[in-house]
């Protein structure tokens, strides 16, 4: 007890509590922490709220195309599904493809990068080229041949986005640890006789983790983004699924006469990525304060 | 400097070698039998035997490859499995019209883009600041094919401006080059005024200030000229976001560009197609990285003394 008042007195506080402390002087990263907080809270409940197979996938054609209302607070679309229930079930499918897609990369990508930067040589070599040569591709026609090979399903289309969240990932692992380990306490590291595996993930992977922390909260966003494309593009999560660019792609036939259908899933898109954008930049800001311009 | 771009077009063929070795494979695992497809559905075993033979199906994969990049070489990359045209053809017919869209884009985002960064920077953490941060917030967080259907609701629909898609006059340009430029613009945005918030605090500013340089000569001639390396440099690596947002917009506006291409081809599974054409899209990619190389070169007399030493 008389340890943790000390600690009050004299407000010690950890690099975690520091960073969440200057985080919430941020509005942009509180407001998009509520929206984020809130949105996998409704995707959570829509489960429970909504029956997937009739309230979301269930065609009712008596009440098609109605203009959003009290009763369909987003319209409805052409079968007669009520737009609300769709858009707030999608946000599943665009969370779980963006975090599962960004954590697979982050995985790889760590452990490239960390051996890569590490290591150099050849190790670094063919890291760089085969980086190089992915680069030379742009993402969108990686994940359409991934999807093509594979198929169309939910989880091709993760694994297909993945590919170039490892390639970014790596990139910045590698560049920050090629700039830890000349440091001195790695040097101090070795003297003591630590295995370099251990060194790798107790001293070199924790001090780079601000910038990977930063990068992977962007990069949910772009996949988000990424997805929607393809599944616009026809190539994403099969219908009657309802992932947002999905419901995009039908909106587009009716962008004449109900153009809600084309408005509020791209909105749904949007503010869920900017949201994404407000608490990366505020992550970057409150890691480290630096950089703060 | 000629060398320099000789060596820089050497290093290119590695990287375009594994490319297409990668998406040939790949694409080759796709299933479907392009012979049978060949010879349509009423044909006997016999013939569809026949015409794999004729077309090397039977050959083992490193020997197909070897012939591709033979083809390759010459321009050829075989035919179309569905319309049986030329793919290197069908092909450089659709690139002019990708390059004109990815170039008004990426002048649309250069007009937008770089007075705005520069009016940010200058007025710094005022109202001006935030708003135009907030422009840019928005813009980047925006998927492009959504505005492109916006921008078709607000221009075509509602106020009935410019056509909602195909290609005819320059007004069919407008909506589309906006689209893709738009999410680029965001982007410059927010690297020309970190990069001439750097700039800014020089000495070499305050320098010319004190000579009485007029602030606006300070701004363009000091300022924008030394911040201007890492705006090309975020440029350059926008473009496959460039190429990518063609795809999508071509799409939205069925404009007849590459994208449209890859796109039918994989809806009807032309193999050829979309293996061609994705190689030929990294072939552009890497000769833009290259140009994107030499613009530096051009306004950068540091990097030019570089290139030329180093041969």
């Amino acid at each position: 007890m008389a340890e943790e008042s000390l600690k009050k007195k004299y407000k010690s506080r950890s690099m975690a509590q520091e960073t969440w402390r200057r985080l919430l002087q941020n509005k942009g990263a509180i407001f998009a922490m509520i929206f984020m907080v809130v949105l996998v809270g409704a995707a959570i409940a829509s489960g429970f709220i909504f029956d997937y197979e009739t309230d979301v996938i269930g065609q009712n054609m008596a009440e098609k195309l109605m203009a959003p209302c009290a009763q369909h607070w987003f319209g409805t679309d052409e079968y007669g599904r009520d737009l609300f229930a769709r858009v707030i079930y999608g946000a599943r499918y665009s969370l779980i493809i963006g975090c599962g897609s960004v954590m697979i990369g982050l995985v790889v990508g760590t452990i490239l990068g960390s051996l890569a930067g590490f290591y150099g040589g050849i190790m670094d070599s063919l890291l760089m080229r085969a980086n190089d040569i992915l680069y030379s591709i742009p993402n969108i026609m990686i994940a359409v041949v991934i999807v093509s090979v594979l198929g169309t399903s939910t989880f091709n289309l993760l694994l297909a986005l993945c590919v170039s969240c490892a390639t970014s990932l790596s990139r910045i692992v590698r560049a920050s640890v090629m700039t830890i380990r000349d440091q001195e306490y790695i040097e101090a590291a070795y003297a003591m006789g630590l295995p370099t595996w251990k060194i790798i993930i107790k001293h070199i992977i924790p001090n780079c983790l601000s910038p990977i922390i930063v990068q992977v909260t962007l990069l949910i966003g772009t996949t988000i983004i990424s997805a929607s494309s393809l599944s616009f593009l026809g190539i994403g999560v099969p219908a009657p699924a309802p992932e947002w660019g999905a419901l995009l792609s039908a909106g587009r036939g009716h962008i004449r006469d109900a153009s809600y259908m084309c408005i509020i899933p791209g909105l749904a898109i949007m503010l869920t990525v900017l949201a994404l954008n407000l608490l990366g930049d505020g992550l970057r800001d409150a890691l480290d304060p630096k950089l703060k311009k | 400097m000629i060398r320099y771009i000789i060596k820089r077009i050497l290093q290119m063929i590695p990287v375009i070698l594994v490319t297409s070795l990668l998406i040939f494979w790949a694409m080759g695992l796709t299933g479907g039998d392009p012979a049978r497809t060949k010879a349509g559905e009423k044909a006997t075993e016999e013939q569809v035997e026949q015409i794999r033979e004729e077309m090397g199906l039977n050959d083992p994969f490193f020997v197909r490859y070897v012939n591709y990049v033979k083809g390759m070489v010459t321009g050829d990359l075989g035919e179309s499995y569905v319309t049986g045209k030329d793919v290197f053809k069908t092909f450089m017919e659709r690139l002019p019209n990708t390059l004109l869209l990815g170039g008004a884009a990426v002048l649309v985002a250069i007009i937008v883009s770089i007075p705005l960064g520069i009016y940010t920077a200058v007025n710094q953490n005022t109202w001006k600041d935030t708003a135009g941060m907030i422009f840019a917030l928005f813009g980047v967080s925006m998927p492009n094919f959504w505005l492109g259907l916006m921008l078709i609701i607000l221009f075509s629909l509602k106020l009935g401006i410019f056509p909602s898609g195909g290609k005819a006059g320059w007004d069919t340009l407008v909506l589309p080059a906006l689209t893709v430029g738009f999410g680029l613009a965001a982007l410059i945005t927010r690297t020309t005024r970190s990069s001439m918030l750097d700039v800014i605090r020089q000495d070499y500013m305050t320098t010319a200030r004190a000579k009485g340089v007029p602030e606006k000569k300070v701004i363009r001639k000091h300022g924008l000229k030394n911040a201007l390396i890492p705006i090309i440099t975020a440029i350059g690596l926008q473009m496959s976001l460039v190429l990518t947002g063609s795809v999508l917009a071509e799409t939205v506006f069925s404009w007849p560009g590459i994208g449209r291409l890859v796109y039918d081809s994989i809806s009807k599974r032309d193999i050829p197609m979309v293996t061609g054409s994705i190689i030929m899209c990294s072939v552009l990619m890497c000769l833009v990285n290259l140009i994107v190389d030499l613009v530096y070169a051009f306004f950068d007399p540091r990097i030019k003394a570089q290139y030329s030493k180093k041969g």
